[in-house]
C-alpha cells in the first residue's frame, strides 16, 4: 500500500497493523525516517509531492521491489506539508518469507525514495529556506541496486 | 493551451505553481514561450536534471502538446 498524506502517523501503530494476522510471513522489516533539527539549523521541513504522479511512481518501484525480492507485502507511508523536527516523515515496511529479502527490499525502497521519488524538500531555518537536493551519497546508494541485476 | 505545473525550486523561481499557457504546440515551444516572459525561468527549465512529465508520464525529448495536456517540470527529486 502506498499512502502520501499530510497526516502525521505513529510508526508503531503502522507496524502492529502491518504485522498482524500474518502466518506465512517469517520476516517484517521496517524503516522510520524522522525530521532532524540539524542542531537548530532546521526548524521546519516542507515536503511537496505531485498528487497522483507521486503515488503512481512509488507504486511502480514498489511492484519492482515486490518481484525482485519476492515480497509478500509492503507499505510505504510518506508525509507531505510542513514537518517539525522529531516528527516522522516516512515509514516503509516489507514482509517476506525470510529476513534477508525483507531487509534488502526496505533498504532498496528507501534508497529510491531519497533520490528518485517525486518529492521536493525545503528546509526552513533561522538563516532562511533552502531546497534540499539528494547528496552524492544518496545517488551512490541507489546506484548500488542498478549494478545488482543478476539477482 | 496546456496546463503547466512547476515543482520545488522552479515554483519559487517563477512565483506560480500552475498556469494555462497559450500558443504552445510542443514542449520546446512551451519552454521558449515561458523563457520569453521570464529569462531566468527559461534557463532553469532547460537545466540538466529537470525532467518533464506529459500527462503524468516522464518523457524525454520534444513532444507535441495540445489543449488537454498537462506538462509538469520536475527538478531533482528528494524524499524520505
Amino acid at each position: 500500500m502506498i499512502i502520501v498524506s499530510e497526516a502525521p502517523f505513529d510508526p508503531g501503530a503502522l507496524l502492529s497493523e502491518f504485522s498482524s494476522g500474518r502466518t506465512e510471513v517469517g520476516a517484517v522489516a521496517t524503516f522510520t525516517g524522522i525530521a532532524r533539527a540539524e542542531c537548530g539549523e532546521a526548524s521546519i521541513l516542507e515536503l511537496e509531492a505531485y498528487p497522483g504522479f507521486t503515488e503512481a511512481e512509488i507504486g511502480r518501484i514498489a511492484e519492482d521491489a515486490r518481484r525482485r525480492f519476492e515480497l509478500d507485502d509492503l507499505l510505504v507511508r510518506h508525509r507531505i506539508g510542513r514537518i517539525a523536527p522529531g516528527e516522522t516523515i516516512v515509514f516503509v515496511a516489507t514482509a517476506a518469507k525470510h529476513r534477508r529479502a525483507a531487509f534488502e527490499a526496505c533498504d532498496y525502497l528507501m534508497d529510491y525514495l531519497k533520490s528518485r521519488a517525486p518529492f521536493w524538500k525545503k528546509e526552513h531555518g533561522p538563516a532562511g529556506a533552502r531546497w534540499v537536493e539528494p547528496r552524492a551519497a544518496d545517488h551512490a546508494d541507489i546506484a548500488r541496486w542498478d549494478k545488482e541485476t543478476s539477482r | 493551451m496546456a496546463k503547466v505545473l512547476l515543482f520545488g525550486p522552479l515554483r519559487d523561481l517563477a512565483g506560480w505553481r500552475e498556469r494555462d499557457v497559450e500558443d504552445a504546440t510542443s514542449i520546446s515551444g512551451l519552454r521558449a514561450r515561458l523563457a520569453e516572459e521570464d529569462e531566468r525561468l527559461g534557463e532553469a527549465l532547460s537545466a540538466p536534471g529537470v525532467q518533464v512529465a506529459l500527462d503524468q508520464a516522464i518523457v524525454r525529448g520534444d513532444r507535441p502538446i495540445g489543449v488537454h495536456n498537462e506538462v509538469a517540470f520536475l527538478p531533482p527529486m528528494s524524499g524520505g
